[in-house]
Parts: structure tokens; sequence; C-alpha cells
């Protein structure tokens, strides 16, 4: 590298980080403020210290950095819930996916944290869709996770191996931030995720009664070594269907610390699953649940949270016989905890999350219910409340400025920050855009521009 | 209309697609060249065994779709958007005898007797067209006993036709007219090098296919660049195994299609010797080299999309659609000037390798050159549901990218630019006087997320209105089912 080069790449580095240094405070004002569970026209959001300092009608502090948001929108940064964000790159190759795990040594054990990539070309997509924040769950690999295309669906397993028992536990999710950086982990293993249904039956042998059977029976064998780990390590305890580690990560399922994430989707599973974890003290998340409309109440009454899809409405098999796009605005009107999730396991598709929580209220769920099933839900669901997804004083600032209602395809995001930093709306999609917009038909081909 | 039997079978479905409705009774068989007005023949046609000359009888499945019962209309009072780019506030649409017959202004005549439906405050569109489908051939439920989208069993079935798969009972019809879906391409799956026949529906309830095969409409082949065909037979150890493979497997087939072509044609000038053997596959693939058979061909790269243009002059047919056209965007100018249409999605990108350089502006990209066509399109049951919405973030980008692109103009890429793509522009697409009155009336602004589809007519007759449960219709399999009659959220459910 040349002198002349190393200079113009340290100003390059200095321009990148200047107004952060030179400007701390940041007030975005005059905006309809959507606070996660509130609306404030007109309304004032400091930011300092990558937190929200304030959120009211108030005028901005001396100095700050204003952004007019005037005819604008300002929404908190939305949390992808059931999401493979950083975990995998392109789908369908198997060294970019890091989401599913095939030993049976390492079921539950797995741990998605390790794999997360702050690099993955699918965050900046996904910022520019106002995602902020994600879930990441682990994917089974006996089924039961993810979309395929009817295109591929029908042939995508012929000639492949079979399965190595991967056991009933799919692994443990991380929350993350998506803003650009070296480390995007927030929290990992906050939940355990597992198949239910027909997904989970195919796993256990082929039939439902057998999956409960072996759940309840892996949670036994979890607080027998829980109990006597010692004796466990002289080798004195029966042996154990389980690793030591599946054992080990499943303890705080089995005394109901951690939260289970169950994939479930038929009311009748849904009702079992509900009176199996009452039963055996498990705490538990639904995960789809498109006939959850046909118990909502019971799924209110045990205070149990689901995250679901509100356009899935097709019975695409004998569990979601009942699927309708009025689900979401079902269960929310029973007073379910709802989070929305985005399309095709919320990775490349995370974007759309926005149109679908947009969906739901076009069938009847609350323009503010649909907001705080994207923002505050979430951070309430996975423990993070008042930590984010919302503008309040105190939380990670953040903080999305829209051209208009963010769930409108039609609207954009003008400003976006997460922990108060504020991010650039620019992605390989966009560069690629941008590459092509005059047609690639120039005398120096496309590969010369940048 | 003219009818020449010596230029073979699928000239006879070609005529039938450009005729009129009058027409369409002559299009079940080879009469209409009865009516006088056609050459007469050089030489009488030495007569074949039954089914053994395609020409004897080229549309053997005929449609028996006839219109819902219908009433002379008018929509009066909406935002019109024509879907051939025009917009009219405070709109009258004319509808007689399932036709447009007129469109225009608050001052357009409305004749006595008509009935008037008042649609002050919405928007009024024609009907949506999805490009590529497969409903009724990958069903809900999707279960092993009933998905029969790929015959995936050789690289090259243009022998097989969807609709010959088609379950008419898929709920998905059902929701898809719900989003306002009135025509659908229904297209075999894209494990093959040809995957087969696909065929245009009118989006109606039926006991039968052929109660909703689209009168008159070309048939359409399946073909499938790229990673799908290589991997199936790849992971098999038979070619295609590569990209390589796949073009020999194309150009293969076309050689075979080119001399059996030639034979018949032959055959038919003298009648010397035996005739050749019908084969259904080359049948197909004579109808693609003859114009009557449109090429829908799933490829997603832009390197890939040059190469099967040169390959359509090697052989000397023409390409009507690439579909999941996710690099279209980086070869638009060739693709307006060979008049190819692009159907594309807006949003889906990075689940396998073809998939990774997909844009959200393609669409606004793949318009902007003269000439060009872009169309919008789901391969899904579930977008197929919204292609208005999927559209409108097609428009969003293009706008995001600094493009002046209005609501009436992107409207055309899920109405008349779709209808080009699978031929039948001249029937339906756009709402302009002659053609058939596929409408929907919106509840807002179709390119507002929150918009839904109030009313929907197709050539006609209304056959959804969200508001009254006798116009919500149910497939078989949805009679009886968990939650069947159940109202969710305080709606009863017709619609799902």
């Amino acid at each position: 590298m040349t002198f002349k080069s190393l200079i113009i790449g340290a100003l390059t580095a200095l321009a990148v980080t200047a107004p952060a240094l030179a400007q701390d405070t940041v007030a975005i004002t005059g905006g309809r403020v959507l606070t996660g569970s509130a609306v404030i026209e007109n309304g004032t959001v400091v930011i300092r210290d990558g937190r929200i300092v304030s959120v009211g009608t108030g005028a901005a502090p001396a100095g700050a950095r204003i952004i007019d948001a005037r005819g604008k929108v300002v929404a908190p940064g939305f949390v992808a819930v059931d999401s493979g964000l950083g975990g995998s790159e392109v789908s369908s190759v198997g060294g970019s996916d890091d989401l599913s795990n095939n030993a049976n040594t390492i079921s539950a054990s797995f741990d998605v944290s390790y794999g997360l990539d702050p690099w993955s070309i699918t965050l900046p997509v996904a910022r520019l869709g106002g995602v902020t924040r994600a879930i990441v769950v682990p994917n089974h690999p006996g089924g039961g996770g993810g979309h395929q295309h009817q295109d591929d669906s029908d042939f995508a397993g012929a000639g492949e191996g079979g399965y190595q028992s991967p056991g009933l536990f799919a692994g443990q999710a991380s929350i993350i931030h998506l803003a650009a950086g070296t480390d995007i982990l927030v929290r990992p293993r906050v939940a355990m995720v597992a198949p239910f249904g027909e997904a989970g039956a195919g796993v256990a042998g082929g039939a439902r009664g057998a999956e409960f059977t072996q759940f309840r029976e892996t949670l036994a064998e979890v607080r027998l070594y829980a109990r006597n780990k010692s004796a466990y390590d002289r080798a004195g305890l029966r042996d154990l269907s389980l690793s030591r580690a599946d054992l080990e990560a499943l303890i705080p399922v089995a005394n109901g610390t951690m939260p289970l994430i169950v994939t479930v989707h038929r009311a009748a599973d849904i009702l079992q699953v509900l009176r199996v974890a009452r039963e055996e003290g498990v705490k538990v998340i639904l995960d789809g649940a498109e006939e959850g409309w046909l118990v909502a109440a019971d799924i209110a009454a045990a205070g149990v949270p689901v995250l679901l899809n509100p356009i899935s409405n097709l019975p695409g098999s004998f569990e979601t016989r009942a699927a309708r796009m009025q689900n979401a605005a079902a269960l929310n009107a029973a007073g379910v905890l709802i989070a929305i999730k985005g399309n095709e396991g919320s990775i490349h598709r995370a974007r759309e999350t926005r149109y679908n929580a947009g969906n739901a209220v076009s069938h009847g769920l609350p323009y503010e219910a649909a907001i705080a099933a994207i923002t505050v839900n979430p951070a309430r669901i996975f423990g993070a409340a008042g930590q984010f997804g919302e503008l309040r004083a105190g939380a990670a600032a953040d903080v999305v400025v829209w051209s208009g209602d963010p769930l409108e395809p039609l609207s954009q995001a003008t400003n976006l920050f997460i922990n108060g930093q504020e991010q650039s709306l620019t992605s390989r999609s966009l560069l690629l855009r941008d590459r092509y917009r005059t047609g690639g038909e120039e005398a120096m081909p496309p590969a010369y521009s940048r | 209309m003219t009818f020449d039997p010596l230029r073979g079978a699928s000239l006879a479905v070609l005529a039938c697609a450009l005729a009129g409705s009058l027409a369409l009774s002559g299009c079940a068989t080879t009469e209409a060249a009865e009516d006088g007005a056609g050459t007469p023949p050089v030489r009488e046609a030495r007569a074949l065994p039954t089914g053994l000359d395609a020409a004897v009888n080229p549309d053997p499945y005929p449609s028996t779709y006839r219109p819902l019962p219908r009433e002379n209309t008018a929509i009066v009072g909406a935002t019109v958007l024509t879907g051939a780019g025009t917009r009219i506030e405070n709109g009258v649409v004319v509808i007689t005898d399932g036709r447009v017959a007129a469109i225009g202004g608050a001052e357009t005549a409305i004749p006595a007797g008509y009935r008037t439906v008042d649609a002050r405050g919405r928007f009024v569109t024609p009907g949506i067209i999805d490009v590529h489908s497969h409903l009724g051939v990958y069903p809900s439920p999707g279960v092993q006993g009933m998905s029969d989208g790929n015959e995936a069993t050789n690289p090259n079935t243009a022998q097989v036709w969807a609709e010959h798969s088609l379950w008419p009972q898929d709920p998905g019809f059902n929701t898809a007219r719900a989003g306002g879906v009135t025509t659908l391409g229904i297209l075999p799956g894209s494990a093959n090098l040809f995957g087969g026949r696909g065929v245009t529906v009118r989006n109606v309830p039926s006991v039968t296919m052929q109660g909703m095969k689209f009168p008159g409409a070309p048939y359409l082949l399946k073909m499938a660049c790229g990673e799908n065909p290589s991997r199936v037979y790849g992971g098999r150890n038979s070619s295609p195994a590569t990209g390589m493979g796949n073009m020999a497997g194309f150009r293969a087939a076309f050689i075979a299609a080119r001399d059996y072509k030639d034979k018949w044609d032959k055959w038919r000038e003298t009648g010397e010797g035996s005739p050749p053997t019908r084969s259904l596959q080359m049948e197909t693939l004579a109808g693609v080299l003859d114009g009557s058979i449109l090429i829908q061909n799933h490829c997603y790269r832009a390197d890939e999309m040059a190469l099967m243009v040169d390959m359509s002059r090697e052989f000397g047919y023409r390409i009507t659609t690439f579909h999941h056209a996710v690099e279209a965007y980086k070869v638009a100018p060739m693709l307006a000037r060979e008049g190819i249409c692009a159907a594309m999605w807006t949003g889906w990108w990075g689940f396998k390798m073809e998939s990774l350089d997909g844009v959200e502006e393609n669409a606004a990209l793949v318009d902007a050159p003269e000439g060009s066509c872009a169309v919008i399109h789901s391969d899904d049951a579930e977008l197929t549901q919204r292609l208005n919405q999927e559209a409108a973030a097609a428009l969003s980008a293009g706008r995001r990218a600094g493009m002046t692109i209005s609501e009436e103009h992107a409207l055309g890429w899920i109405t008349l630019n779709a209808a080009r793509a699978l031929g039948i522009d001249e029937e339906t697409g756009s709402l302009e006087t002659g053609k058939r009155a596929d409408v929907v009336i919106w509840s807002a602004d179709p390119f507002s997320i929150y918009a839904r589809a109030d009313q929907v007519f197709i050539d006609g007759a209304l056959t959804f209105d969200r508001m009254d449960p006798a116009y919500q219709p149910l497939s078989d399999f949805e009679l009886g089912q968990p939650g069947f009659g159940l109202p969710a959220a305080g709606v009863r459910q017709g619609a799902r």
C-alpha cells in the first residue's frame, strides 16, 4: 500500500466515524412516533450513548443533531422472531448454513450463537426492511422448519441420505442485533427449540403419542441427571439416552427457567402441549399455531405466547386445515401475547415482517397491536422487556424513521439507528442495482463499476 | 378466421387463441375449416386410425368453461386503473354480456336496465393474472398422494400436460380469487429441462379441469435452466449433471423435434410412404417450433437467458417468457429488444445460488427500456393472494432508486404484461372495450397493504364478494374440516 492510499484510507475511516464523535445526542423531531404500545403525534425522540433518553412532545435538547421527521413516522426497529439472520447465507448451500445440526449427541446442546456471522450479506438487506434485532433459532434437521419452494420441494430430498436420529430438539436460540460491526450477539441460549406435531412425531418414530412420551421420558432423565451429576460422572448412573451435553442443556428447560419454543400447528396438538407443559412445569412459547384461533381461550388462560405468520391461511397439511388470515386478530382479541414472523425462515425475507403485520391489520388486528407484535412483544416474550423493541427512556436506541406508515410497501426507511449508531442504508443488493441501473451495456463492462 | 390443415395441428390452437369468444365453439374440433373461409386443402389427407393424427383432433381435452350467471353491470365512482397504463378518477366501467362495453369518466353513458355498483372511494382494476402458478398440481394439502407437479422421471417430459394433474378442488383457487386473481397459468414444476405443457385457466370453481380451461388460450411449455435439472438428474448420476449438460439436452430435443415436424409436414404435403408415429413429446416441441405453444422458461441467471435466446435462433422459435428471472435486470435491454417477458418476484432471493443476486428493483429495471414486458409472478399459493402487494414493493423499490413510475403503469406488471406473457392479451389483462370483463373492486388503493378485494368479476360474473357469504365458494375439501363454519375474530369465514 502506498503512502497516499494510506492517507486516503485514514480519511475515509474518519469520515465514517466523525458524525458520531461530533454529535453524540440525536433528536428525531416532528414525526408520528409509534412507541411500540402507543402513538405520539409530532413527537420528539432523543438518543444518547446508545440508548433512548426521552420520548415525548418536548423540544430537542440544545446541540443535538436534529433529524427532521415531519411528515414521517418514527418507530422502534422491528424484531424478527423465528429467524435465521446471521446463521445462513444461501439457504441451499450447506456450508453457509449453521442453523441445523444432524448429530444425535449435540441436539439440545446445539447453540446457534457460535455460527453467527456479523458480516452476513443478509443483515443489511433486513435492515432496509426496518429489522434491527432478531431471535435466531436453530432449525430441526428432521423437518418442521423453514419453507420450501414448490418448484423445488417435490424432489429436494431425492437420492439424499436419511437423518442420523437427530433427537427431539433443534437446539438453542440467540438474540442478535443487526448493527454493523464485529459482534452481533446480544444474548445466547435464550430458548430451546423443538418441533411437535407431524414433524416431532416423525422424529420420534411416526406418531404423536411416541413424541410426547419420549419428551416426558427425556425430562425425567434430565431431572435424574441433575440430581445425580456426581454419580453420572463416576459412571454410577444408569444409561441415559441423551449425551451429557444435551442433558446439561435441558436442565433449565426441565426446571422451567428457559422457555421451550414448540413448533406446533394443529389445535389438538396445541392443547396437548399446553397440558404437558403445565404438568411438567415447562415454560413454552408456541410457534406456528395456525389453528390457534380454535383454542385461543386455552392459550390465553395458560399465559403462553405465540409466534405466528398471519398470512399462513392454507390447509397446506392435515395439521393446518383450520388455518385462517384472522388467526392473529383472534389470538390477540383473546388476550394472547403474539409476535408476528417474517417469511421463509425470516432470513432473506425477514424484511417482509412489516408486510405480514400489515396483512394482519387488514384482517382484523388493531394497528397498535400489529406494531407491538413486531417490536415490544418479541422483547417481552424473550425476557428483554424494556431493553429493546420500544421507544421509551432507557431502552436500546433501535429507531427507524420511515417515509410513511412502516407497514406499507410504498414506505421506505430513511434513517435507521441500532444501539444509537446510525446504520448505512446500503446492501449488496443495492450495489447490484446501481451497477445495472443504466442497462449494463456500456463499453466498459459492469465489473468496472462499484 | 382462416385455417390451413396443411400447416399442422398446433396452428389450430393458435387460431383459436386469436379468435374472439364467438368462435370458441369451433376450437374444440377442426371443423372450423368448414366455415368456408379457410384455404381449400391441396390434397385430401389420408385418414389415420383414431388418435394417431394430432391434426384430426387438436384440442382433445376441450374447455367446457361457461361464465357464471351474470347481468349487465356498470361500476361507477371508483378510481380506475385500467392495466394499460391509464388512471381514471370517478370512472365508469360498463359491462355488457361479460365484456367491457365502455370505460371512461363520470360522463360515460350507462344503458338503461343495467345494475349499478357504487364503487365511490374504492379502486377498480382488471383481474390479476398469475403467470406462474402450481395451484391444482401442487395443491393444498401438500401431501404425497396429491403432489403431481413434477414428472421428475426424465429430463424431457414435454409429453406431460399439467392439466392432467390439475385437481380443481385445491382450496388455493378460492384464496387466490379472494386476492383478485382471475386468470392463472398453471405450470408443471422445474425438475426437468422440459417439464411439460402448462394450461391457462379461468379462476372459477369447477368440478372438472375442463370447466376452468381458458377457451382458446395457447398452450404453454415449461422449460427449466439452471440448478434444478442438473441437481435432480446429476444426483442420479445421469445427464444433465451440469449447465452444459442442460444445454446439450435442450438442443438434442429440438433437433429431434425439428426432424419430427419436418416428417409430418412432408407426409401431409405428399401423402407418400408411412406417416410418422405420433409422439406426444415431439408434438409439444413441434408446437413450439410452429409458434402455437408459448415457452415459459424458468431461468434465473442472465448468462443463461442469453444462451437460451441464442438457442431459440439456432432452432428457429421464440421464447415468450422467462420465469423466476432473478437476474433479468442484468440483461434488461436485450430482453426488451427480443420482446421477451420477464416474470419476477420482488422479495425472493438467496434461497439458492442462482437466486443470490435478486434485487427488489428487478421489475422496475426490466420495465425501463422501450418495448419491455415486466411481470410479477408468484410460484406460491400464498404469494398469489397478494400479487398487488408484491407489485407495490417492486414499485416502491424503483422509486427508492429515483425512478419515476406511476401506480397505473406498475399495475400492468400483474395485469396486461402478464396477459402478454401467456398470449392472452387480446382477451384480458386490461379494462379496454371489447375485452373480457375480468374486474376487481378493491376496498382501497391496491398498492396499499390494507387493500382487500371486495368483489371479483370474471367475464362479467360476480365470483367473489367479501361481504356476501353466498359469493365465497368453498372447495369440497374444505367442507366440514376443523374450524368449518366457525367465525374467527368475529368474522364468519367464507374466505379463509
